[in-house]
């Protein structure tokens, strides 16, 4: 870190945390595609999800003012960032908090794992929280021989089936019911095995397997959904409650945002909880939100860190059409509209953050030839923007991403070249079908027409799909 | 340098370039509502907390229905004590541990704020309502509330409430969207929810 030009943008470092996958999309997706169970889970669940959006915010008549509101407070925040977080370190520490800032994945993990280790405890409650995830706090903790159990149950049943998650919102979404059965009878001790594979009796299989745990630990980690610059106060937003005791029964709470979740003001709060569970449960209104402000003597933790992560958002934050990638707010309902994602499914996509968001995010926190590959795991189709509760144009990054991406002197042409056939589906149809064949004949990488030649003949680019997305598309 | 200064020099560094405009926020969605107590009842009973709308006078008596007769439960120091029934133990939280509010049988407390699109009631820790582990531990949380406590919308909520005092917002039991995206009752907290609203 001494290192750093001082005052200049970074991006996420390499070597920590989970913001790279270790493959191009179309090599892992082409992995993914071929498991038709996973596909029909995945499949299952976004149709489930989309009926049920759809169906609340068809009850709002103002949706769309929501949104534009919502758009518009999140560029707010983004112009006046510096000065928001400032106002947010000094209410949260007027009232009884400690706030630390994180340049990046290390400092953060470090924050959090000596915090832990002050206390004294081997053992850490998470309340899911992608930037714990981003950062590879999981890891660290472990490393530093501190056990962290999520209590989130898909995390939990990611974490037990020794899995990575899928999706944002939910990271078992490609477990299905028999799966899960199958996962809590061979890591939970003592379970019945006559336990069925109905939701509710996996669920109070979880309630009863975390009980002890959430009784007995005496730090959790959590994440957050927003923080109010006016009044230091932190929200969570949640379903089954394993959030209220995280955020409730440990003697310290540790808190880990990345900097683009603050909000200007309590009142700016209406218009997200308007937004957030509609958009991505497709509830009213979520089971569960927790809100506090630093300490209340005589209920809940007595000491509260909360940790400000950069970790490659200053880099996004200096891209003037980049930016807009910041306003998200973790719903997941780009995911679920996403005809690429419906056939991948979340893994595919390398990083923490799938789907179209991911698509955008991955890259421009990490540095584009990081994730070189993502901003063309897309068909351009529209599809999330039309469903992002912050109006954040994804397929706009996407095209605008795909003039960053590095290429070897003489491809850059060709690049454009593909880019604007893909931008334009008969074309890049044509030209996908085409290279498809050629690889058929067996001149690999070589004898691709115009204007993929080029394009496939460098080392950092993927050859082309056994199967495009269009075709998948066609085909279903 | 520390990381405070190193993050906040890149974020101004990262917005010199541009200098973004300052933004105006749109507030033309709706902030207030009519206010329709019918429509919480339902809005509640969608998400299956169950609802039972009698006068004041009648709370313990309905309390004795909800919880079966020789049950403990645990209540907040503020409490109203003729809401509760004399079939019940109740356990005055001043400083009750863990364990004995996870072993109750049942919670009661009062409420904040109830937001009828949603479905929502909202604790703030008030005395009626205590601290937030009381409504969390037991399987079984009777919530009472009046028909003045009750707005229509989020916003009308938000503006009732102290951003300085530990909120809990409630939309039925605990429930998880995790098995295939179905919204299943009944993880960590109460999975039993009763809504008493007052005449
Ligand atoms: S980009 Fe928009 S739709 Fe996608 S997760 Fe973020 S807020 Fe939701």
């Amino acid at each position: 870190m001494t290192q750093t030009f001082l005052g200049m943008p970074a991006t996420a470092p390499p070597g920590v945390g989970h913001l790279r996958g270790e493959e191009p999309f179309p090599v892992a997706a082409r992995r993914a595609l071929a498991d038709s169970q996973l596909r029909r889970n995945v499949g299952h669940a976004t149709t489930t999800i989309r009926a049920k959006s759809g169906a609340v915010i068809g009850e709002l008549p103002d949706w769309e003012h929501l949104r534009a509101a919502g758009s518009a407070i999140k560029a707010d925040v983004l112009a006046r960032l510096p000065e928001l977080l400032e106002q947010l370190e000094a209410k949260v520490t007027q009232a009884g908090g400690v706030v630390h800032w994180a340049a990046d994945a290390n400092e953060a993990n470090r924050i959090v794992t000596d915090l832990v280790s002050a206390t004294g405890s081997d053992r850490v409650i998470k309340v899911k929280s992608m930037a714990t995830q981003e950062i590879g706090l999981n890891e660290a903790l472990a490393d530093a021989g501190i056990e962290p159990v999520e209590t989130d149950l898909a995390e939990l049943i990611v974490q037990l089936g020794d899995d990575r998650p899928s999706h944002i919102l939910v990271p078992a979404i490609h477990r299905n019911r028999a799966e899960i059965r199958e996962i809590f009878l061979r890591a939970m001790p003592g379970v019945d095995p006559a336990l069925t594979d109905e939701p509710a009796a996996l669920a109070a299989v979880a309630r009863r397997y975390l009980r002890q745990t959430f009784l007995s630990t005496k730090v959790a980690v959590s994440g957050a959904n927003f923080a109010v610059a006016e009044t230091g106060t932190l929200a969570v937003v949640e379903s089954e409650g394993n959030g209220r005791m995280c955020l409730t029964l440990p003697e310290t709470l540790i808190t880990v945002m990345g900097i683009e979740k603050v909000v200007p003001t309590w009142r700016d709060l209406e218009v997200f909880l308007q937004l957030l569970p509609r958009a991505s449960t497709g509830e009213r209104m979520n089971p569960y939100t927790s809100m506090w402000t630093g300490v209340t003597p005589g209920d809940g933790p007595q000491a509260f860190h909360l940790v400000l992560l950069d970790n490659g958002r200053s880099a996004v934050l200096a891209d003037e059409v980049g930016r807009q990638a910041l306003h998200c707010i973790r719903c997941s309902a780009c995911l679920n509209v996403c005809p690429v994602y419906e056939r991948t499914g979340g893994h595919a996509y390398g990083s923490v953050y799938p789907g179209p968001i991911g698509a955008v995010l991955s890259p421009q926190l990490t540095g584009v030839a990081d994730n070189a590959s993502l901003p063309y795991a897309s068909s351009l189709c529209g599809a999330c923007y039309d469903a992002c509760p912050v109006k954040i144009n994804i397929p706009e990054l996407l095209v605008h991403l795909r003039d960053q991406v590095p290429h070897p002197r003489g491809e850059s042409v060709a690049m454009a070249a593909a880019a604007y056939t893909m931008d334009r589906p008969r074309l890049y149809e044509a030209a996908q079908r085409a290279a498809r064949l050629s690889r058929l004949a067996g001149r690999r990488g070589r004898g691709l027409p115009p204007p993929l030649n080029g394009w496939t003949a460098s080392r950092d680019l993927p050859d082309p799909p056994a199967q495009t997305f269009r075709d998948w598309w066609a085909e279903r | 340098m520390s990381s405070r200064d190193l993050v906040l020099g890149r974020l101004r560094a990262a917005l010199a370039a541009g200098d973004p405009a300052p933004v105006e926020v749109p507030r033309d969605y709706r902030s207030e509502g009519t206010l329709d107590l019918d429509r919480l009842v339902e809005r509640l009973t969608d998400y299956r907390a169950h609802v039972h709308r009698v006068p004041e006078a009648a709370v313990a008596d309905t309390i004795a229905d909800i919880l079966p007769a020789g049950a403990t439960i645990v209540v907040p120091p503020g409490l109203p004590p003729a809401w509760l029934p004399s079939t019940v133990t109740a356990l005055v939280d001043e400083g009750l541990d863990n364990g004995r509010i996870g072993a109750a049988d049942g919670v009661v407390t009062g409420a904040a704020v109830a937001v009828a699109e949603t479905g929502t009631v909202v604790l703030d820790g008030s005395p009626d309502q205590g601290r937030r582990v009381l409504s969390l531990l037991p399987d079984r949380h009777v919530c009472v509330l009046r028909a003045d406590q009750v707005v229509a919308t989020v916003p009308q909520a938000l503006a009732r409430l102290s951003p300085h005092r530990p909120l809990t917002w409630i939309s039925g039991p605990s429930a998880t969207s995790d098995i295939e995206l179905n919204r299943v009752e009944g993880v960590h907290g109460p999975r039993n929810l009763h809504i008493i609203l007052l005449l």
